[in-house]
């Protein structure tokens, strides 16, 4: 039976590219939840929406305008994010909760309006069989870039993250990582909106992260952690996608969301299990 | 060398919260910053680790370059449920030396293992910081101001909710530090340990009421006039014309 899928050429390619998606998007989601932005990144992968619509209606189902004009709204959001932020301290989630609202509201009408149905599904929810080599080449370069960007800036992310006042304190660049943290993030939710589609990218990025912390309580842990449930979740997704002719995104969002769940019930830290039924204490 | 502040201001969004403050610090002195609540201590610190800028006055350094300062936030500054070890939070204080880049070695992990072991606090060194109670995060991140071998230390509040044990261990590290050529300076509530452990001491109400020898500057008539320029502090604040500067308000 799984012969049969690495056969597809339409699966092979649909795999390689959402295990490419996932290895530098869920790096980038185990910060976002760490930097206590996972709405905020939530927020910045519906707002490429409104982006992709408007390339849509100008350019059709054209993949380079549309992921530019995804690009260009991401980091529009972004921006105006860490202005929010710094501007006005308060109720900062509220009025992203509405901006959001009104960008995904918006951009389903316009696809709406200027589309089939089956266009909107593909844009919302993803459609992994679509990738061809182009697109796939295009992945391979984002997540390889973002992967190195990471190692290169990975010190001053993780003090930034866990200490920025210390950051500053020794004279780092803290709003320069900052800037470059948030264009990554974009950058990842545009590579993976296709396969993943714009409703689902940020799913593929948090709920991985968002699991990990069950199990771990060192970075490194918790980074190797959400990437094996990532991957797990990327493989079994697709195959029911491919077997049920079901979207590609929810598919993958529903097992990575079945770890966590079971993560929440059963983790090693902080989980159900933990608060109930705790392991017996230690000597000290 | 000393350090000195001449007519400095500083604060948020043009309210002043330090105003025209002129004192310095001489090499190897211990003060202690004390005040009421919102009487700009914090700010004061704040202002002279480069944190928050300057709307009025200068600060002179002598010889002590930027990466000689270190500076201690209040506790609650730092998340501490990040998935980080203790030696992983103590070796953060390299960075003055070895930056984003450069490679941590050997000698730099025992290093950090030793200032665990100068706080007491080296059998953590693997635990997660999450782990720690207030006592033991304060040890650590003491730890962590030995790596930077800072020549200006800044510490706001180090001993807010930490029991009396901790503080003479922990005093005992600022004393250690001053005979190794350290200036300290250090915001406190406790005037009892003001007096009994701080030389120097500067009372600070946004404007400065008095600098000196800790037993002069806390006496009675300070500490109240402190007090009565904390009551009078208001929203509605008028242009400043200190030191015949018309419309500096807007400097601010």
């Amino acid at each position: 039976m799984t012969i049969d899928f690495f056969g597809d050429p339409a699966m092979k390619r649909a795999l390689i590219g959402a295990v490419l998606v996932s290895l530098s998007s869920v790096p980038l989601g185990v910060f976002l939840v760490l930097r206590r932005m996972s709405l905020i990144g939530d927020i910045m992968a519906h707002a490429i929406l409104p982006g992709v619509a408007v390339a849509f209606i100008m350019y059709g189902m054209s993949i380079p305008a549309m992921s530019i004009g995804g690009l260009i709204a991401g980091l529009t959001i972004a921006l105006l994010a860490g202005l929010v932020s710094r501007v006005t301290v308060l109720h900062e989630d509220a009025s992203f909760a509405a901006l959001y609202m009104i960008a995904v509201a918006a951009g389903v009408m316009m696809i709406a309006l200027n589309g089939s149905p089956q266009d909107l599904e593909d844009i919302l929810f993803g459609d992994a069989k679509s990738l061809n080599d182009h697109l796939l080449y295009l992945m391979a370069t984002v997540s390889g870039v973002t992967l190195l960007t990471l190692v290169f800036i990975y010190r001053m992310l993780v003090v930034e993250s866990f200490d920025p006042v210390f950051l500053r304190s020794v004279g780092g660049k803290s709003w320069l990582v900052h800037a470059i943290f948030l264009t990554l993030t974009v950058l990842n939710m545009v590579e993976s909106y296709r396969a993943m589609g714009t409703l689902m990218s940020a799913g593929l990025m948090l709920v991985p992260a968002i699991a990990a912390q069950f199990w771990a309580q060192s970075l490194r842990a918790m980074l190797v952690i959400s990437m094996f449930m990532a991957i797990t979740g990327v493989f079994t997704g697709l195959i029911i996608a491919f077997t049920y002719n079901v979207p590609s995104g929810p598919a993958i969002i529903l097992i990575i969301g079945g770890f966590y769940l079971l993560s929440l019930l059963f983790g090693r830290f902080g989980s159900v299990r933990a608060r109930y039924f705790p392991f017996p204490h230690l000597s000290q | 060398m000393t350090i000195r502040l001449y007519n400095l201001s500083a604060g948020y969004d043009r309210h002043p919260v330090v105003h025209h403050v002129d004192c310095s610090f001489t090499d190897t002195s211990l003060t202690a910053v004390v005040g009421p609540n919102g009487g700009g201590k914090s700010t004061l610190l704040k202002t002279i680790s480069g944190l928050v800028p300057l709307m009025t006055g200068k600060i002179d350094f002598g010889d002590i370059k930027p990466n000689e300062i270190a500076y201690l936030p209040q506790q609650f500054e730092i998340d501490r449920t990040f998935p980080i070890s203790v030696l992983g939070v103590v070796m953060l204080g390299l960075w003055p030396r070895i930056g984003a880049w450069g490679r941590i070695r050997k000698s730099h992990k025992n290093e950090a293992l030793q200032a665990l072991e100068q706080v007491d606090m080296v059998t953590f060194a693997q635990r997660p910081v999450i782990a720690l109670s207030t006592g033991q995060w304060q040890r650590v991140l003491f730890a962590r101001l030995i790596l930077q071998r800072a020549r200006l230390i800044l510490l706001d509040e180090p001993f807010a909710a930490i029991d009396g044990h901790t503080t003479l261990d922990l005093m005992l590290e600022l004393k250690h530090w001053r005979q190794e050529g350290v200036t300290i300076i250090c915001v406190m509530h406790d005037l009892h340990l003001v007096r009994d452990h701080f030389p120097q001491a500067i009372v600070l109400a946004r404007d400065l009421v008095a600098w000196g020898d800790t037993n002069d500057a806390l006496c009675r008539e300070n500490l109240d006039r402190a007090l009565c320029l904390a009551g009078k502090w208001t929203n509605s604040a008028e242009m400043c014309e200190t030191n015949g500067e018309k419309n500096h308000w807007y400097d601010h």
